[in-house]
């Protein structure tokens, strides 16, 4: 794979070469047409005398010299932001957030697998996104500084072994040095759709909207001037799409590489595949990904369902295309046997594989049964409910475990000191010093995140709660304080035995969630509640009726 | 004159060749080392995890005191184990009591429900996966050197520094070919 790792490391040089080019075009033009505008006799109250030079229709050298120099400054700046901090960007813009192993052990214990199965030389740094859509996306400058980064949907409906898929991708593309040349273009490309831009509204703005008033001047409105403004309007156009050009004709290549590599690297290509199709049956789509940030991800977050995407600015190869790849490779799995079944997939003689690898020798397959087995362990209830956690772990969320079994997740601005647990209704105190810490951390978090929706849930979060704790306080009023566990032994048997009278016997129902892990409860005094995926209790009571309902989950 | 010069020259060229060629041989046969060492890295902390196991189970499972107790004692026998032979000997016997306490397990459900179980469970799964892993790794890094000693022209540098092939790791019986089984189910 050494011609890989060379020809990425090279394309990322080109790249930074050919932005400077683009980038002094664009800075003198830019420059030479917006000089006069800082000329003296350009202030309020200046009448136009012929002969004047007018911003945007004249190239002014001077100017433009100058332009080239802030052109200069810019591109060595944006290299080396894009070199040192790209992938820390590109995470901030993703919303990610760094884990430790105790968050998920099993997603970190893949990725160490993985990394040892690529002969990476450092475990790449885990990141989660908050996010129910399915993806993932990896990043760095060389496979020292790499991290991965999965949407807690993806962790919460994947497998084991689809998981190990991805990650293997993923590592792929850190492995061949992908990462390095994805985030400079990801970087560098963003930057020349943000010149142009200003570029282009200044000239629309500015010196069209001034020429009108100045319709007198035709006199300087010269063949060489049009000229000019012509190459100025193309080069700032074209700079952008070029650009992007370049980066989607490539990466097509690189994301059937990492495929190929995934499935030498687990030795079980059904894993991807099985990971890549439920992946395009999710229908959340992504939040937080972007035109720039798009092709680093394992499918192209922005695709609309169903769409063949087979022009020449798809960043990724259609994923029925992908799987059906993967599937075909019956046997034993190498580089050459996905060439192989590429080709017949495609019904064409072409190659996206380099040679050195189609050299490598074939591996046997791994058997899948044992794992299917395996597998019975943990339902999809229980993962979507692990990456739930997971996510409210990360963002800071206080856990208390009520003796009853019951749960709760306090966000960490949650102002009461007490919870009155929904199952059993036992006043349980929140520990002080926890919350004061998670509230700590918690505001740091949102004052430098400032994502307006982190807020929301974190106020959604804290309305729930507070709405526990209310229910709480007349309890809480009639029993003086803090009741004595006798008192409200008491209260409970009353509580008991008045709902009891109230309405009769309780009430068994059978609940079959649908796949989102939704389902409906029907009491027989006519009150409809949903419950969500994350209702686990076997018990539950009436809100209107207040008649204890006995919950089966088929 | 001329002629020493370019005599001089093509000396100097091969000499820098040679020595490309013997510090990528050097290079190859490293990685190899530390592919190898991977494997007794995953095998020991295999070795680490049992007791936790055990001490887990034992709780539980009243009446399977041998079935824990052979467990701990191939254990010991894999630490202790000297030779390739030895060891690879050990290993398997250390599968063989594992599967038997993975198939006891199923009578055991409150066992199986267990947090700090599961933990465990998954931190045995993924050190499985990491020795197959580790075997699958070094097994490609012997072949890259494997080809490199025997390739023309880096094996005649090869046989002038005495570099000897590298063997595979193989698994005799074809039922362990893959990856040792760990089901709980």
């Amino acid at each position: 794979m050494w011609e890989l790792i060379r020809a990425n490391r090279r394309r990322s040089m080109v790249l930074v070469v050919v932005m400077l080019f683009i980038l002094l075009l664009l800075g003198f033009i830019l420059g030479g047409s917006l000089a006069p505008l800082f000329d003296g006799r350009y202030h309020d109250g200046y009448e136009y005398q012929a002969g004047d030079p007018i911003p945007g229709w004249h190239i002014d050298v001077a100017g433009g010299l100058i332009g080239m120099g802030f052109a200069f400054v810019l591109w060595a700046g944006q290299t080396f932001a894009a070199y040192f901090f790209g992938g820390k960007i590109l995470l901030a813009v993703s919303h990610a957030t760094p884990i430790r192993k105790e968050d998920h052990p099993q997603l970190w214990n893949v990725v160490e697998e993985m990394t040892i199965a690529s002969r990476l030389p450092k475990m790449p740094a885990v990141y989660i996104m908050d996010d129910m859509g399915m993806n993932a996306f990896a990043t760095g400058r060389d496979p020292e500084h790499a991290a991965v980064a999965v949407t807690a949907g993806l962790l919460g409906r994947l497998n084991r072994d689809e998981l190990q898929g991805v990650i293997a991708h993923e590592i792929a593309h850190i492995k061949n040095r992908d990462v390095l040349f994805m985030t400079m273009v990801g970087i560098m490309v963003g930057t020349i759709v943000m010149i142009s831009d200003v570029f282009l509204r200044t000239l629309w703005y500015g010196s069209l909207g001034r020429s009108r008033r100045y319709s007198s001047s035709k006199k300087d409105s010269g063949a060489g001037i049009i000229v000019i403004l012509l190459v100025a309007i193309v080069v700032a156009i074209l700079a952008p799409i070029l650009a992007r050009m370049i980066y989607f004709a490539i990466s097509r290549r690189r994301e059937y590489l990492a495929d190929a590599s995934a499935a030498v690297f687990t030795r079980y290509p059904e894993g991807l595949a099985s990971a890549l199709e439920a992946i395009s049956k999710d229908t959340n789509r992504l939040r937080y990904a972007n035109k720039v940030t798009a092709p680093m991800f394992i499918i192209n977050p922005l695709h609309k369902e169903g769409k063949m995407a087979l022009n020449l600015t798809s960043t990724h190869p259609p994923i029925t295309e992908r799987i059906k790849v993967l599937r075909s490779m019956a046997g034993g799995v190498s580089f050459a046997k996905y060439q192989e079944a590429w080709q017949k997939a495609q019904g064409r003689k072409a190659g996206h594989l380099p040679a050195s690898a189609l050299a490598e020798q074939e591996q046997p397959i791994r058997t899948a049964k044992k794992r299917d087995e395996q597998e019975n362990e943990q339902t999809p209830r229980q993962r979507m409910r692990e990456a739930g956690d997971l996510l409210r772990k990360v963002n800071e969320y206080v856990f208390l475990a009520c003796v009853c079994g019951m749960r709760f997740k306090l966000p960490p601005d949650f102002k009461h000191d007490h919870v009155d647990c929904p199952r059993c209704r036992r006043n349980i105190e929140v520990p002080a010093a926890q919350m004061a810490t998670a509230a700590a951390v918690g505001s740091m978090m949102s004052s430098d995140g400032d994502s307006q929706e982190d807020k929301n849930e974190f106020t959604r979060g804290a309305v729930m709660a507070g709405m526990l704790a209310n229910r709480a306080t007349p309890q809480r009023r009639q029993a003086q304080g803090i009741p004595t566990a006798k008192a409200r032994q008491h209260q409970e048997t009353q509580q008991a035995q008045t709902s009891q009278q109230a309405s009769g016997q309780p009430f068994t129902v059978n609940l079959k969630p649908n796949e989102r892990g939704w389902s409906t409860l029907k009491c027989p005094c006519g009150a409809v509640r949903n419950i969500g995926p994350s209702f686990q209790a076997k018990q539950t009571r009436c809100t209107r009726c207040g008649r204890h309902i006995n919950i089966n989950f088929v | 004159m001329l002629p020493l010069i370019i005599i001089l020259v093509i000396a100097a060229i091969l000499f820098f060749w040679v020595i490309g060629i013997y510090n990528s041989l050097v290079r190859l046969r490293n990685a190899v080392q530390n592919a190898w060492s991977q494997i007794d890295v995953q095998l020991k902390r295999r070795h680490d995890l049992i007791p936790n196991l055990v001490e887990t189970a034992k709780g539980y499972m009243k009446h399977e005191r041998e079935t824990l107790e052979n467990i701990t004692k191939a254990r010991n026998l894999a630490q202790n184990a000297e030779s390739v032979g030895e060891h690879s000997q050990a290993e398997g016997e250390l599968n063989q009591a594992l599967s038997n306490f993975y198939v006891v397990v199923e009578n055991y459900p409150d066992l199986k429900a267990n947090t700090n179980f599961l933990q465990i469970q998954e931190e045995l799964t993924s050190t499985e996966n990491r020795i197959g892993f580790a075997r699958q790794a070094y097994n490609d890094e012997a072949m890259h050197f494997n080809n490199k000693i025997e390739m023309f022209p880096s094996n005649i540098v090869a046989g002038i520094f005495r570099f000897t092939r590298q063997e595979y790791f193989e698994i005799e019986a074809p039922a362990e070919r893959e990856v040792p089984k760990v089901s709980f189910s």
